[in-house]
């Protein structure tokens, strides 16, 4: 339990104005942020000599449909040192759908993020290569997102030329 | 053959590749580069993986993947069925060990879900999942092997797998989707002639390992062909998000059944293969050994596995059996209710990860109460090990870049989920 709070105290002292709050669930530690300062934290946690949070496993995003922050961007990084996975949220508005990249700490995260583009249409800004990961280039539409429907939409991809 | 013209290629992955910055020098540089296209339909990428290759002469100046050519959208679906319903579909993720996929999801579905399966139930998972990693590493190495030309090989390591998916049509009546697991146990009881098979395979596993060695690891092609090829260093591979056999080729001791253990791994006795190099030689030792510890922990789940129930008796959560639903009322109640809304887990989110053989495969599963999960997001970790190989063909020869698909062994129906 120790850890759990350490990181916990880690970011309260140095993000006052960003940290959220944190929680445990099943025995996961997750912890909740504002997304302005979401690359100094993940800097804070991957450099930081008592934490060393050097792998990211996986960038994601939930869409909550209804919700007024419709995103939720979702990180799991762990840490060899103390062999233990920590979960970062930060929320993303519909109207603002934009959320820093951390490819630059983590050069995992490049590819994840491209897939979170793809299939929630949330924007990184100074993503070195945002391109669509899976759908075609030109692609219009955004499949995990709550309003695209399972049976897709008709005519929206388009066939090979020739 | 047909000429690659520029309206063959999307705009925007042509500017990308030429987009790329590259340090690669080349001895007496020709004018022109050309741009190769290599896949999605080539025998060596294994699957439906395409390349876009920027070429001075035979020498790689930039890579870019194009990936989603098997893109079936598996989060999206799992999104729209109950926790079982989704059990088949994690066959044809990583479709060459799909029982330890099965043991993945069903572990994850459990830790949402709160509850755990009975010890039988454990062992036998256990076991399945280090058989599909001994079939998954056999298959490896025989398709490194023939991408350098060493055809024997693939052969030998087909007819070890073979006798594999004898024992899991045996199990459970299926040879390649299994869909072996139930959440809270598994579909049957592993027979005693079941578990004497496993035992006889994994006998006369070691002499056929050895025999496939004994042919390449003293052959100058092979050796040369992946000696010093597609080299990623520690610190390179943590910062790539390598997991399993490819991180611990550049010299990371990192193996969640050692790290976060799950079942029983932590009763058994077992090392974990390290090699310093990182090269796709050393991704193929460290391959072929780890066949050798799986069977040493397959030999241990068969001396202490218990007796007793493989499905927890928890008829909210767990599906009974076949044979009690047709014969009283309160199971045909529980089977039409899960079958109908699912299991429903209690509100929250959670992420459980196992050692699959490509490396961790995770899963991050919200739950809002309902039948079916919010969100599931499959951490796969051959998407994510792909991502380094721009930076690993960069300078090498295309003849290299299949030897580093090879060694990286990535599954595009995992990549494209």
């Amino acid at each position: 339990m120790e850890l759990k709070e350490l990181i916990t105290q880690k970011l309260q002292e140095n993000f006052p104005d960003s940290f959220i709050s944190s929680n445990v669930y099943m025995g996961d530690l997750s912890v909740e942020v504002d997304k302005k300062d979401i690359v100094k934290i993940c800097t804070l946690l991957k450099e930081n000599s008592e934490l060393e949070f050097i792998l990211c496993e996986d960038v994601t995003a939930i869409d909550w449909s209804k919700r007024k922050d419709r995103f939720t961007v979702v990180y799991h990084i762990f840490s060899f040192k103390h062999n233990f996975r920590l979960r970062i949220k930060a929320n993303v508005d519909e109207s603002d759908c934009t959320i820093d990249t951390v490819s630059s700490v983590w050069n995992t995260a490049n590819w994840e993020e491209r897939e979170v583009y793809d299939m929630f249409g949330i924007s990184f800004n100074n993503h070195p290569d945002l391109r669509r990961m899976y759908m075609p280039e030109d692609f219009e539409h955004y499949p995990l997102r709550k309003d695209f429907p399972l049976t897709g939409i008709p005519g929206s991809l388009s066939l090979p030329k020739k | 053959m047909e000429k690659l013209t520029e309206k063959d290629i999307n705009p925007k992955i042509l500017q990308a590749l030429m987009d790329i910055e590259s340090d690669v020098t080349v001895d007496e540089a020709l004018e022109n580069e050309m741009i190769l296209n290599m896949g999605p339909q080539h025998p060596a990428t294994h699957g439906v993986l395409r390349l876009l290759l920027r070429l001075d002469g035979e020498t790689i100046v930039a890579c870019v993947p194009d990936l989603g050519y098997l893109h079936r959208g598996y989060e999206k679906l799992a999104e729209n069925m109950t926790f079982y319903e989704f059990i088949p579909h994690t066959d044809r993720l990583d479709y060459l060990s799909p029982m330890s996929n099965n043991v993945a999801w069903v572990l994850a579905v459990e830790k949402l879900a709160g509850i755990e399966a009975p010890p039988r139930a454990q062992y036998i998972r256990m076991m399945v999942a280090e058989l599909a990693r001994i079939a998954s590493h056999l298959i490896a190495i025989g398709a490194l092997s023939m991408d350098v030309g060493a055809l024997t090989v693939f052969l030998w390591t087909l007819r070890e797998r073979e006798k594999i998916l004898d024992i899991w049509d045996l199990l459970c009546g299926a040879r390649f989707t299994n869909s072996y697991t139930r959440i809270g146990g598994v579909a049957n009881d592993a027979q005693p002639e079941a578990l004497a098979m496993v035992r006889d395979f994994i006998v006369q596993l070691e002499g056929s390992i050895d025999e496939c060695e004994r042919l390449i690891n003293s052959n100058k092609i092979f050796i040369e062909r992946l000696d010093g090829i597609g080299v990623a260093t520690k610190e390179q591979a943590i910062d790539f998000g390598f997991t399993g056999p490819n991180l611990r080729a550049s010299g990371v001791e990192f193996d969640l059944r050692r790290a976060t253990p799950y079942m029983f791994y932590n009763e058994m006795d077992f090392n974990i293969p390290v090699y310093t190099e990182g090269d796709s030689l050393a991704r193929y030792f460290v391959r072929a050994d780890e066949i050798r510890e799986s069977a040493k922990i397959v030999k241990q789940v068969l001396d202490k596995i218990p007796q007793g129930e493989t499905l927890l008796n928890q008829p909210k959560k767990v599906l009974p059996k076949k044979v009690e639903v047709y014969s009283k009322m309160e199971e045909l109640i529980h089977d039409f209710m899960i079958v109908n809304f699912g299991i429903n887990p209690p509100k929250g989110d959670i992420y459980s990860a196992i050692e699959n053989p490509k490396g961790e495969l995770g899963f991050y599963l919200v739950s809002e109460g309902e039948g079916h999960p919010w969100r599931c997001k499959i951490r796969s970790p051959s998407f994510v090990n792909l991502q380094s190989l721009p930076y690993l063909v960069k300078g090498h020869m295309i003849s290299d870049v299949v030897a580093i698909i090879g060694s990286l062994d990535a599954i595009m129906g995992e990549a494209d989920k």
